[in-house]
């Protein structure tokens, strides 16, 4: 037995580890994306289904080939390319055709993801700016959408019908009452239907403490004020509490707030940056929807605040433990 | 504001509909004004509010620090040996190295062949500000010889073969409460000098130097904490010789010249009612439950959590008005001063993958491999020894290296909890910046000095870590953080050397 004592591993501490690790984090978040892709397909049928497939698929595949080609380690299985695969087909339209995602996947994962160093180092949302480049390539595919149910009737969005002016406040929401926009009985691309399911997830996520709530709170609190504020059709504060919580509801500002804003890679890692990020994506996705030509401004917000991140978490840097001034104030000095 | 007011007035059907160029102008103005008034807001309000109230409010907050991280239930193997009364283990032979402290070695004053009593100095310190070693029992020198040593690879030690009889030297007399009480505050640091005493958390700082100090002192604080997952010494230390633990503090406040005492104490609420029932006749020592979290017995986060005061960057505790000094040290103060004894023992968490966790009151000098055998021996086949706990320990090289005087608990793993050698892709999630103690940004730190940027590591105060270990904790990428931290903070120190 003495024998055998002899040799020890020797490694530096700490000698535990916490239980997360990066696939367990990307499995909840499928997880909690689960009843929203269920949400899907109920109201939109097999060709939520099909896209959500191909666009995973696509994604998935794409990560392993560049992986292999480049012969670097092949991450597939921290489900990272699966979360950007899904969230993309989230913000496809149900009539969108097939090969649209598996395009937007591909571009997602390979000159958004892998071009800038692989998970973790692209600047912006993967699946977004796919969103992004799909919608200036094919807009017609990307904004022709169907009401829920079979038959597959096209129909503007209710946003849409907002900003087309196609009617006044009263006539949309005659038509999509705020319990449809809430529940997903509306036009729309597959993953923003169904807020209230959407927001199950990210209550799932928080409690996992896979994120923390300061993102959704900051960006959907700002978008109620911003709403408040500037959103009704009698000028300044004359917007009434449906109007404003009719407006976050509808759209991708759930999907965005609870999935797209709480990306690790491209916001700030400081708690006062998260609250700032939140905030500033808010503020943006309502001036784009206001006075912007597109009806829908959450993506766009989002993008624009990513590209900022780096600049917020320079600004709010914690001031290290027992150091007087603001650190930013320091540089250089105890560096020489 | 008024543009934007205008521009909703003149409705947004009247909006040119091909507006492209001012659409993108909107975003960038929006983007800019945004940030400006996020500057201003930070510099002219955030920050001198903060400034402001940070000493007079903040410190009534209760008896925490921000970050840290409580490790899992199935880590945290205190509840093993808890229970787990002291034991009074001498092994059949020593190996006592000749540095024991943080400071030049001691040169042997022994042979080969001499009879040596317990007690005995056998270690001269090199100059007044080290301290000597001493025979941790008594019988024959079989060797004056390099032997493994845990910090420091290979380091001079007197091996020496216990007799059993612990024949004690002349020169350990007992002091009659009167004569402690005529000590001078000099006077008992050189008592504290000349026994050996150093820091028994871990540090192995001469206590001596610790306590001279040249400024007012407000608080000697004594450590209780033990955060360390799986070490229960100090625990057992409060709970059987509480009386101790509040003499020696008390000589440790007349040494510094400190006012007041505060022991504080993580959690434990049977060491806390304990050391409250022998402290009920000491009128300046308080005794202070601390909220459980690991690391609540760092030495900053003790003083911050205890006293609100936060200590200057790569400033001494002294610089706030506190001394800090460990339960066992404490112990070990009141031995030396009452008794005449010098530091030979210590208390000794043996956990992990050994047949009967628990803890020893074992001599300096015996090894790993004998103190483990007397707890039942291996589980298994060992991979990885620590000297100390899982999270700060050092995993030495192999079983026969001693125990020194700052080695709190002996943790054996019999098969790799840590077994993750190659790093993920950093998900920036965020979780080692709200893990650090410090306010450290870990992932940045680590990003900096793999990409070579040493300046910006000193931007960023890599010098401050205390290597912890929370950060690569809760890494889900399972990241060498604080590793890598602690790589760059020793290259900005060679730097500042040259």
């Amino acid at each position: 037995m003495d024998g055998t004592l002899e040799k020890m591993y020797v490694a530096p501490s700490p000698h535990i580890r916490d239980k997360h690790t990066t696939q367990r984090i990307m499995a909840d978040v499928l997880i909690a994306l689960l009843p929203a892709a269920a949400a899907a397909v109920y109201f939109y049928g097999a060709s939520a289904l099909l896209l959500m497939a191909a666009s995973v698929a696509a994604a998935v595949l794409a990560e392993y080939v560049w992986q292999k080609a480049n012969r670097q380690r092949v991450t597939v299985s921290d489900l990272s390319a699966a979360v950007t695969g899904l969230l993309l087909a989230f913000n496809m339209p149900a009539s969108a055709p097939v090969w649209m995602p598996v395009i937007g996947a591909v571009f997602a994962i390979i000159i958004v993801k892998q071009l800038f160093g692989g998970l973790g180092h692209n600047f912006i949302n993967p699946a977004l700016a796919a969103r992004g480049a799909l919608m200036a390539s094919w807009p017609s595919h990307m904004t022709s959408f169907v009401m829920p149910g079979a038959d597959a009737v096209s129909s503007a969005t209710p946003l849409g019908m907002i900003k087309e002016g196609a009617g006044t406040f009263a006539d949309v929401t005659a038509r999509f009452s705020l319990t449809d926009v809430l529940t997903g009985r509306i036009p729309g691309c597959l993953g923003e239907v169904s807020a209230v399911l959407l927001l199950a997830g990210g209550i799932y996520l928080i409690a996992r403490k896979v994120i923390q709530p300061r993102i959704p709170v900051a960006m959907l609190g700002s978008m109620i004020v911003m709403l408040w504020i500037f959103g009704g059709e009698g000028g300044l504060f004359s917007a009434s509490a449906y109007a404003v919580l009719y407006q976050v509801a509808c759209g991708g500002a759930v999907l965005g707030a609870v999935f797209m804003a709480t990306d690790y890679a491209t916001t700030p890692v400081t708690p006062v940056g998260q609250w700032i990020f939140g905030a500033g994506a808010g503020v943006l996705a309502v001036i784009i929807r206001l006075l912007g030509t597109y009806p829908e401004g959450v993506s766009y917000a989002i993008l624009l605040m990513n590209v900022a991140a780096p600049l917020i978490e320079k600004l709010t840097r914690p001031t290290p433990f027992g150091v007087q001034k603001p650190a930013g104030k320091k540089a250089g000095g105890s560096a020489a | 504001m008024g543009a934007f007011s205008d521009g909703l007035a003149r409705g947004r059907h009247e909006f040119p509909k091909n507006a492209k160029n001012s659409f993108v102008f909107m975003c960038f103005f929006s983007q800019f004004t945004f940030f400006s008034l996020t500057y201003v807001f930070f510099y002219y309000i955030v920050y001198p509010i903060k400034h402001f109230y940070g000493k007079q409010v903040w410190k009534l907050k209760s008896l925490t620090f921000s970050g840290g991280i409580h490790p899992l239930a199935e880590q945290d193997w205190k509840a093993a040996t808890k229970a787990s009364p002291l034991r009074v283990f001498a092994p059949a032979s020593v190996v006592i190295p000749m540095r024991q402290h943080l400071g030049r070695p001691c040169a042997p004053c022994v042979k080969p062949g001499d009879e040596v009593l317990l007690g005995q100095m056998i270690g001269e310190p090199a100059s007044p500000r080290d301290v000597p070693v001493h025979a941790s029992v008594s019988g024959k020198v079989v060797a004056v010889e390099e032997r493994p040593h845990v910090t420091a690879g290979m380091m001079l030690a007197v091996v020496i073969e216990n007799d059993g009889q612990d024949k004690p030297d002349p020169s350990i007399q007992p002091r009659s409460a009167a004569e402690v009480e005529a000590l001078r505050p000099e006077q008992l640091r050189d008592i504290i000098r000349d026994a050996g005493i150093v820091g028994m958390g871990g540090a192995e700082f001469p206590t001596h130097l610790k306590l001279d100090v040249k400024g007012k002192v407000d608080y000697l604080l004594i450590n209780g904490a033990e955060c360390e997952p799986s070490l229960t010494g100090d625990h057992r230390q409060m709970l059987e010789n509480g009386d101790l633990v509040v003499k020696g503090a008390v000589l440790l406040m007349r040494a510094c010249g400190a006012k007041e005492c505060v022991i504080g104490i993580e959690g434990k609420p049977d060491a806390a009612e304990a050391i409250q029932k022998a402290a009920e006749g000491a009128r300046e020592v308080r005794v202070l439950q601390l909220k459980v979290k690991y690391p609540q017995g760092a030495e900053k986060m003790l003083i911050a959590s205890v006293t609100g005061r936060k200590v200057p960057a790569g400033g001494l505790p002294a610089a706030v008005g506190c001394v800090v000094d460990n339960v066992s040290t404490a112990v070990a103060v009141a031995e030396a001063v009452y008794e005449g004894a010098p530091l030979t023992r210590r208390s000794v968490t043996v956990n992990g993958a050994v047949g009967q966790p628990g803890n020893l009151l074992l001599r300096i000098g015996t090894t790993f491999r004998d103190a483990v055998n007397f707890c039942g021996g291996f589980v298994g086949t060992p991979q990885k020894i620590i000297s100390g706990g899982p999270m700060m320990g050092t995993a030495v090289a192999e079983p026969d290296v001693p125990v020194t005087k700052g080695g709190s608990g002996i943790t054996v793993f019999n098969q790799i909890t840590d077994p993750v050698t190659v790093e993920g892709n950093c998900l920036r999630c965020g979780r080692c910046v709200e893990a650090c103690p410090l306010q450290l940004t870990p992932q940045a730190i680590s990003e900096a000095y793999l990409a070579e940027r040493l300046d910006l590591c000193g931007e960023l105060r890599a010098d401050l870590c205390m290597k912890c270990g929370c950060c690569t904790f809760v890494c889900p990428a399972k990241r060498h953080l604080s590793q890598t931290v602690d790589l760059a903070k020793r290259a900005l120190a060679a730097q500042g050397r040259r």
